[in-house]
């Protein structure tokens, strides 16, 4: 299955009706901003767009001219839920213009501040922003007066994330210590060590919101078409701060390969450029064909769930949770797999780790292009640099989750509207609220706010 | 204290430059910080809180106000104007919905006031406009004024608490010498 959009059905005999648009109020707990159109023609869905504002661009035209050691600092302000994802992919791309690998400790902690980061922007999502719709509630303060232990929870975990992010990171938002060759300070093993007890918990606390998840009805999810899956990949380890893109298709390849088999693209309804694979031939000499595809968790976990850590891997088992998971709703069960994996990982990094002798490799500016990919809670997050012999940014792409599954929400979207066709304005609205919010599309990285329009043409 | 906002989108700042000019301003005792990712971190943001200052942008429009018009809320006691507040953050879960689930949740510091400044311009890029810029300063006056005080009514209080509790203590050993008194005769 290729994820290639369905085309319209053709119009089929007169106007059924005069004219109606149909707008409800601000979709909430959506990180962003947006609108999602459907129009229907003759009783027929026409066409379901989603609109992005996307601040990237900006931050593309803003970083021309500085400094390659800001590139971390700058794009960490495009996302106050994962600054880190932004600024681990940023230091990449430039260490691989240095032309120096940070390994070692130094990239422990990096994987380490960013299981934080998933820690806390998974609790967000799944306890404040997605479990509502699967518990009958309008919104997490509904959630929080019917079930007060649950968002409880879901905050013990959010804070254990923002502790490791800021032991590390030296803030729990927009952390500070990251730099290009390393880290500014590295913490000391009696700082990490306060990370123990926090990670036990929410690891625990974790492995109930998978139980928790497994026993919600998605019975009534649309089903979607399975998606081109993509995420990066590492021998023995779940994809995080490192690794080769690959796919469901075949596609295994580096960072730098990105443009060749990825095109973005723009699209008149939205300011965010919609993203879709080229047609290229895979590693197998087969013919991918080109169109939308999925980052993010389900992407992750359908791409990788064998080397999930032992207690997220048998958590999931418990479950019944297989990969790939093509029902999107299910996304709030690998999301809170997820969380198992973080803490789990960050306690084993905490127990190998070991004080490194100076916090940053020395590394002098070049002239040249570099590539950083990461998983960023959402997904893969791409960023390319070029900077002159002085160091200076010469020019900046990145590409985020979001941007990249707008495609893959937008047929997601159609499917949902044309089974729900016939349901009353305001519960069509609501089933496609909840379909967009199944892909927790960025706040910040790309948008502020979402309204649904539903468009019914004769 | 806490400040609210995104300095890359314009007005939304407002909150920051209200936490700047308040940083090292303030008595010992009161923490100035600046909360520039989601509201959501105002539920980790600390536990133990007495009293809340929060500054954060509102949208003009929705507001109808011009931009850099102040408005001042007792979230302690009442709920936000959701609107008002909700067309103006960047962020999924607004200040109005995160206080409301501090509420729900029981950490909802009694004494929570809540300002707003009306502003327009909320594009990437855009910087603070002069009216937000302008209330800002007003606003930080307003804090340093309303902290001042709390803290004397926070001390008058605690004396007239002592007061109480020494006359209590007082009247309870009076009661217990009167009964052990009262039990040997």
């Amino acid at each position: 299955m290729t994820g290639e959009p369905r085309p319209a059905p053709p119009p089929t005999g007169p106007p059924a009706g005069p004219d109606r648009v149909i707008r409800t109020g601000l979709l909430a707990r959506v990180e962003g901003e947006g609108t999602v159109r459907i129009r229907v023609r003759g009783g027929r869905v026409e066409a379901a767009r989603l609109s992005l504002v996307e601040p990237p661009r900006f931050f593309e035209a803003f970083l021309r001219g500085r400094a390659w050691t800001e590139a971390p600092d700058i794009t960490a302000r495009i996302c106050g839920i994962c600054p880190v994802a932004y600024q681990l992919s940023a230091v990449a791309a430039m260490e691989q213009i240095g032309g120096i690998r940070v390994d070692g400790p130094a990239a422990a902690l990096r994987r380490l501040i960013y299981c934080g980061e998933w820690l806390e922007s998974h609790a967000l999502h799944v306890f404040l922003l997605h479990l509502p719709d699967f518990l009958g509630h309008d919104s997490a303060v509904a959630l929080a007066r019917d079930r007060p232990e649950l968002v409880r929870h879901g905050l013990a975990l959010k804070k254990a994330g923002n502790t490791v992010m800021r032991v590390i990171g030296g803030r729990s938002v927009h952390p500070v210590n990251v730099r290009v060759g390393g880290w500014y300070r590295v913490p000391t093993r009696r700082e990490l060590n306060t990370l123990v007890g926090p990670l036990e918990r929410a690891r625990d606390l974790a492995a109930g919101a998978v139980r928790l998840a497994a026993g919600l009805d998605f019975a009534d999810r649309a089903p979607a078409p399975a998606p081109v899956l993509v995420a990066l990949a590492q021998p023995g380890e779940y994809p995080i701060e490192r690794g080769r893109i690959v796919s469901s298709t075949g596609l295994d390849l580096p960072a730098a390969d990105f443009d060749q088999y990825f095109a973005e693209e723009q699209v008149p309804w939205s300011n965010a450029l919609h993203s879709r694979l080229l047609p290229v031939a895979a590693g197998d000499g087969r013919r991918v064909d080109g169109g939308s595809y999925l980052v993010g968790p389900a992407a992750r976990f359908g791409l990788n769930a064998p080397v999930l850590a032992p207690a997220a891997r048998s958590v999931a088992a418990e479950t019944g949770l297989g990969a790939p998971e093509t029902n999107p709703s299910r996304s709030i069960l690998i999301r809170c797999v997820e969380m198992v994996h973080a803490a789990d990982e960050g306690l084993r990094i905490i127990a190998g780790y070991d004080e490194p002798d100076r916090p940053a490799q020395p590394v002098a500016p070049r002239a040249g292009v570099g590539y950083g990919v990461t998983e960023a809670p959402r997904g893969l997050l791409y960023h390319r640099y070029e900077t002159d012999a002085a160091g200076t940014i010469v020019s900046a792409r990145i590409v985020p989750p979001t941007a990249q599954n707008q495609r893959r929400i937008e047929e997601d979207l159609r499917g949902v509207a044309e089974r729900f066709l016939g349901a009353p304005d305001h519960e069509l609205a609501a089933r496609c609220e909840r379909a967009v919010r199944d892909y927790d599309p960025c706040i910040s990285c790309a948008t502020h706010f979402l309204t649904v329009q539903i468009e019914a043409l004769p | 204290m806490i400040g609210l906002g995104n300095l890359c989108r314009g007005d939304d700042g407002a909150g920051l430059l209200v936490a700047r000019r308040l940083a090292g301003r303030v008595p010992a005792g009161v923490d100035v910080l600046e909360l520039d990712g989601e509201p959501a971190g105002l539920l980790t943001a600390g536990e133990r809180v007495e009293a809340a200052w929060l500054v954060d942008a509102a949208d003009a429009v929705r507001a109808a106000t011009p931009a850099g018009t102040i408005l001042r809320f007792d979230a302690g006691v009442r709920p936000l104007p959701a609107p008002v507040f909700a067309a103006a953050s960047t962020h999924a879960i607004g200040l109005a919905e995160a206080l409301e689930i501090a509420r729900a949740l029981g950490r909802l510091p009694e004494h929570t006031v809540v300002y707003a400044i009306a502003g327009r311009e909320f594009g990437a890029g855009d910087v603070p406009c002069r009216p937000v810029e302008a209330a800002a300063g007003t606003v930080a006056d307003a804090i340093r004024v309303e902290l001042a005080r709390y803290r004397a009514a926070s001390r008058r209080i605690a004396a007239a608490r002592g007061s109480w509790e020494r006359e209590a203590r007082g009247d309870a050993s009076r009661v217990q010498t009167g009964q052990r008194d009262g039990g040997e005769t």
